[in-house]
């Protein structure tokens, strides 16, 4: 019974850890896309027939804004949904000590 | 999803790389550390490659001052995008740094485009051949984005190598602090540049495995809830592949340009 609370301890805190690279990610590129085509909206508004340069300079700030939080957004998904390595670890070593 | 898998096991199935051991020359999982080479990744850029050869060689080679055929004209305005962006930043002379750019352009975009099969097909059919795993988007393999970056990097130090000579030094001494603080300065610089192929292979490998593991994650749904979500995502991933593709070669070109700027 105490292994199996353990176990699901590890679980939690892997489901909030989840949690969190997957939040933290989307609240970052939240708050930089609304920066971002706020002030994009804005240089177009000032001076719209600069619209098509700004445009690809704005595509490219969104490219390396987008990256690192896809990396963490997936990093979540796959602890979430394909293989958790720390409950895995503490089931392994569950199932040496029940054995052994 | 085929039969008689859990969603953790097939995702887990699905990130397998069809490996060779280069100790052995044993195909399959013979897992052998630094001396794997993931052969799906080397086979599927390279036939992308040999593929972008041949069809630009040809265009080239029927190339009309007449009225163009389709293919040119598609090859034509690539090309026309590629030489005006490399020669908005970039403003000395170069035949170089043009085909640099629009072969990373085409080259990346084909690959990442490979994200855009189904991701049951190639593996299901070469499963027939009796290869267990195969990956066939070679930019969602670090390897990969890690290869062309390192190459990337190559040049970088080539340029400012070439460009700069002695100034190279006296450059990475000075800026940005001034004499006085040259080791901050050249710390500084070192990390700068180090930064550079980092940042360029883990932004193009992290988002085409995210994109790949959402579509991983799509087909493990029931098979008659994956189309909505599918076209979705496949639609959206159409916007990400080519904005990477031109990320990467915008980058590039930025990286190259820096090279050759004094300060």
């Amino acid at each position: 019974m105490e292994l199996v609370s353990v176990i699901g301890q590890v679980q939690s805190f892997s489901v909030l850890a989840a949690g969190l690279l997957i939040s933290l990610a989307a609240l970052g590129t939240g708050i930089g896309f609304g920066l971002l085509g706020g002030k994009f909206l804005e240089g177009v508004a000032r001076q719209p027939e600069l619209g098509g340069m700004l445009m690809i300079r704005m595509f490219i700030v969104a490219g390396l804004l987008d990256a690192f939080a896809a990396i963490s957004i997936v990093f979540g998904l796959y602890l979430f949904f394909a293989s958790n390595p720390f409950a895995a670890a503490v089931i392994n070593a569950a199932k040496t000590t029940t054995a052994g | 999803m085929s039969e008689g898998f859990t969603p953790g096991q097939y995702i887990q199935h699905h990130l397998e790389h069809l490996t060779l051991n280069l100790k052995t020359f044993q195909i399959g999982n013979h897992d052998a550390g630094f001396w794997t080479l993931n052969l799906d990744t080397f086979i599927v850029s390279a036939l992308i490659a040999i593929f972008m050869m041949v069809t630009l060689g040809l265009v080239a080679r029927r190339m009309t001052a007449g009225v163009p055929g389709k293919l040119q004209n598609f090859v034509e305005i690539i090309l026309d995008f590629v030489d005006k962006t490399v020669h908005e930043v970039f403003h000395t002379r170069t035949v170089f740094l043009p085909s640099l750019a629009l072969t990373i352009f085409l080259w990346v975009f084909l690959m990442n485009a490979m994200d855009l099969l189904p991701v049951d097909a190639v593996p299901h059919m070469l499963g027939y051949a009796g290869l267990e795993h195969f990956k066939v988007v070679p930019t969602a393999d670090p390897n990969a984005t890690f290869a062309m970056s390192i190459s990337i990097f190559a040049l970088i130090i080539f340029f400012n190598i070439k460009v700069k000579r002695h100034h190279l030094l006296h450059e990475m001494m000075t800026f940005p602090f001034g004499k006085w603080m040259f080791p901050v300065n050249i710390a500084f610089r070192l990390i700068e540049e180090c930064v550079k192929p980092i940042s360029l292979a883990l932004r193009l490998f992290g988002n085409m495995f995210a994109g790949e593991l959402i579509f991983i994650l799509i087909a493990i749904l029931p098979w008659w809830v994956q189309w909505p979500p599918g076209a979705i995502w496949a639609i959206f991933h159409i916007l990400i592949i080519t904005l990477q593709a031109f990320l990467f070669m915008m980058l590039t070109i930025i990286y190259i340009s820096m090279a050759h700027d004094t300060h």
